[in-house]
């Protein structure tokens, strides 16, 4: 499969003008909400440290927490499971509903389902999955992924989602407002809750010395799809696991403040035990992170406690749109999660970044996030994946730049001063500097002449070296 | 005090007056500054591009043209971040280490290493908006981030541009987001990029302000293709050149 050209996706979404400048708005009042609420907490900063060393510190030692968490769970009755990959998860989850004759379920929001395609299995095995999450319930109507981890439909516009509604339910077309939309939002989801066979839910938290699930929502969704059916399934990741309850007070003061820069959500929710007469399930999914525990560079974004403060400060992902990053994590924290997932395909990703530095200083668990980044460049470059282009660009910079006279030459021959720079500025598409931009002009004198001229006597005009010669070879070859 | 000058491959060809006024500031301070001549560029072009290997001899060339100074000064905060910071393609000598631990961006040398008071002979009478970059605040600390909102704030960069007379430093939106620039990332996400600029330069422009001036002339190299291309009347300047007092 081709690498996902998210250049290329985020081109089409700017290019639709509105929805470009409503989504970065949007999420940048996130950014600006966050802010404000983490001034409001003197100890902010210590916080951070403090989740980041509790993460550190249970990922440390996994197996042990994992082991107290099943044990505990087991000890409230509840049935745990172990998945190794997305396949194992689904097919247990259909082994479980399908021994009840389960035909329909509602599920709240869960970013591990998404991760494991878990709707679509079940969908062609004759269960039906509806989300109960209004952001993610909006994107299956339409049949998207989510764009966003906290917001799944954050990229639409209330017009959006009055047309979409209009389409699916009759709604009126004509009343983009979003308390009318929640109102026919739940009237339509409310029975489906009510006749659900059984209920899913992610987890924020697996608390290990309580045995519960935690799951952190606003709209009480996740309470509904797990207290109403008697069956209910949690598929929870490992990394997923915490100490316990004093533990987990750190991070809910994190969490909300950080994603929506609220205090605290409505709801946070314990599932510790099956409800009365009821079953619970627990599945205790690995999926690639034991194997990227054992990366010395890139365990540390297991830390993440999916909040998006790091999606919501990306000035990349705010112009690009969730969606073109065409993964189940977008932005920061996707751009160093997919590529252990599947290198080839997500060999472009660590690209559609400026490595500013932004998310990992919003970022609650303290991931060095935009060092990843960096990071898995480096892995690009070493395991070659990278374009005919780009190899052919970096072969002349090396040879250039680490010439003395070739570069002289090349910077000082008249024109060619445009050489140097936007050799590497057009190395992937012609002139993509200068699509919607003007390119510098060069200057009359470089500093270097200036230099010679006023300060050391007479320049030393460089000789043609060979390496020049080369360059301009492979110049000519892409032309 | 002897201290060697490094002028940006970009800055070389593009903005010498920039070089220029750098060095000449550096002098009027009492600082000797040698150019080495053979000097090209850090290395970062490749480096930030995930090509470790292809950036090692010009990471290699440059420690031989500065290892001998006790100070390496650069008008750019890119690459002195990538100097101090990501200098690991060179191999690991005692050299490579001298010149990652003594090389400074222009304004924390003038801050820090020769805590200069004032700027007599500089006056620029208009209201500039200062553009500090990612790499000037998220890589070398000159400034404390819009992201940890309980730390006290400074700006070494502002706090330079405030001691020349007549300058009025105009606030604006969303001051330390990212311009868009980003090394390669100019080209390998033009559009993304390209808006980024565009949404800083109407931030900027709001302000009233009609120069710009920082001390990365990499962020002002795409700001400005920007603002020519729409058309808009902004002067970029690079910080250097307003403390050198050449400028009106
Ligand atoms: S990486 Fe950090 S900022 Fe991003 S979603 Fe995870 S916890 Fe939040």
């Amino acid at each position: 499969m081709k690498p996902i050209d998210q250049a290329r996706n985020a081109l089409a979404f700017l290019e639709d003008d509105t929805h470009e400048h409503a989504f970065d708005q949007l999420i940048w009042g996130l950014r600006e909400r966050r802010d404000a609420a983490a001034r409001e907490v003197p100890e902010w900063e210590q916080l951070r440290t403090l989740a980041s060393e509790i993460k550190e510190h249970t990922l440390s030692n996994l197996a042990r927490y994992l082991e107290l968490f099943e044990a505990r769970a087991k000890r409230n009755g509840v049935q745990v499971h172990w998945a190794r990959d997305a396949h194992e998860h689904n097919q247990i989850v259909y082994d479980i509903l399908s021994s009840h004759n389960v035909e329909w379920l509602v599920k709240s929001k869960s970013m591990l389902t998404e991760e494991c395609d878990t709707r679509a299995f079940l969908g062609q095995r004759g269960i039906e999955v509806a989300e109960t999450d209004l952001g993610e319930r909006i994107q299956q109507l339409d049949d998207e992924p989510p764009s966003h981890i906290v917001g799944p439909a954050f990229q639409k516009t209330p017009q959006d989602v009055a047309d979409l509604f209009h389409r699916v339910y009759g709604s009126d077309p004509n009343r983009p407002d979003p308390v009318y939309l929640a109102q026919v939002m739940r009237e339509q989801t409310r029975p489906l809750i009510l006749d659900a066979q059984a209920g899913m839910t992610g987890a924020n938290f697996a608390v290990a010395e309580t045995g519960a699930v935690v799951t952190v929502t606003n709209e009480g969704n996740a309470d509904l799809s797990a207290n109403v059916p008697k069956l209910l399934i949690c598929s929870v990741g490992i990394e997923k696991v915490i100490p316990g309850v004093e533990q987990l007070a750190v991070f809910i003061r994190l969490l909300t403040r950080s994603a929506t820069g609220e205090r605290i959500t409505q709801y946070t929710s314990h599932f510790a035990a099956p409800r009365m007469g009821g079953e619970m399930h627990i599945v205790l999914v690995d999926n690639g992170r034991s194997q990227r525990l054992a990366d010395e560079r890139f365990w540390p974004s297991l830390k993440c406690i999916r909040c998006g403060a790091c999606m919501n400060t990306c000035p990349v992902y705010r112009r690009s749109g969730g969606l073109s990053y065409g993964s189940t994590y977008m932005g920061p924290i996707g751009i160093i999660t997919m590529p252990s997932v599947d290198i080839h395909r997500h060999s472009e990703l660590p690209y559609a970044s400026t490595i500013n530095g932004s998310c990992s200083n919003v970022c609650p668990v303290q991931i060095n996030i935009h060092e990843q980044i960096y990071e898995w460049r480096e892995v690009m470059g070493a395991k070659g994946e990278f374009s005919a282009t780009k190899k052919a660009a970096m072969k002349v910079a090396d040879k250039l730049l680490s010439n003395p006279r070739a570069y002289r030459v090349a910077a000082e021959a008249g024109g060619s001063a445009l050489g140097v720079l936007p050799r590497f500025a057009i190395y992937n598409r012609l002139n993509a500097w200068g699509r919607r931009r003007e390119i510098p002009s060069p200057a009359e004198e470089t500093f270097h002449q200036w230099y010679a001229r006023n300060r050391t006597g007479a320049a030393q005009p460089p000789e043609t070296p060979a390496e020049t010669t080369e360059a301009k070879a492979v110049d000519d070859e892409r032309a | 005090m002897r201290v060697a000058l490094m002028v940006p491959c970009y800055v070389d060809m593009f903005y010498p007056e920039a070089g220029v006024a750098t060095l000449e500031l550096l002098e009027k301070l009492g600082v000797e500054v040698d150019y080495p001549f053979d000097q090209t560029c850090c290395g970062q072009p490749m480096a930030n591009s995930g090509a470790v290997k292809q950036a090692r001899a010009t990471e290699e060339l440059f420690v031989r043209n500065f290892a001998a100074y006790e100070h390496v000064v650069a008008p750019s905060g890119s690459c002195v971040h990538h100097i101090r910071n990501k200098f690991t393609a060179a191999a690991d000598t005692a050299e490579r280490r001298h010149v990652s631990a003594h090389v400074w961006d222009l304004p924390e040398f003038l801050c820090d290493v020769l805590k200069v008071e004032a700027f007599p002979w500089a006056e620029f009478p208009h209201e500039v908006t200062l553009h500090v970059s990612c790499s000037a605040i998220r890589g070398l600390f000159e400034q404390s981030m819009s992201e940890r909102p309980n730390d006290p704030w400074f700006s070494k960069p502002r706090s330079l541009l405030e001691k020349v007379k007549g300058v009025e430093i105009v606030d604006f939106d969303r001051p330390d987001e990212c311009c868009g620039f980003g090394g390669t990332f100019a080209v390998t996400e033009e559009a993304v990029s390209a808006a980024m600029g565009n949404d800083k330069l109407e931030r900027m422009g709001a302000s009233g302000a009609r120069y710009v001036v920082s001390a990365d002339l990499s962020c002002l190299m795409h700001l400005q293709g920007c603002a020519h291309r729409n058309r808009e009347e902004f002067q970029f300047l690079h910080l250097a050149e307003v403390l050198n007092g050449k400028v009106q």
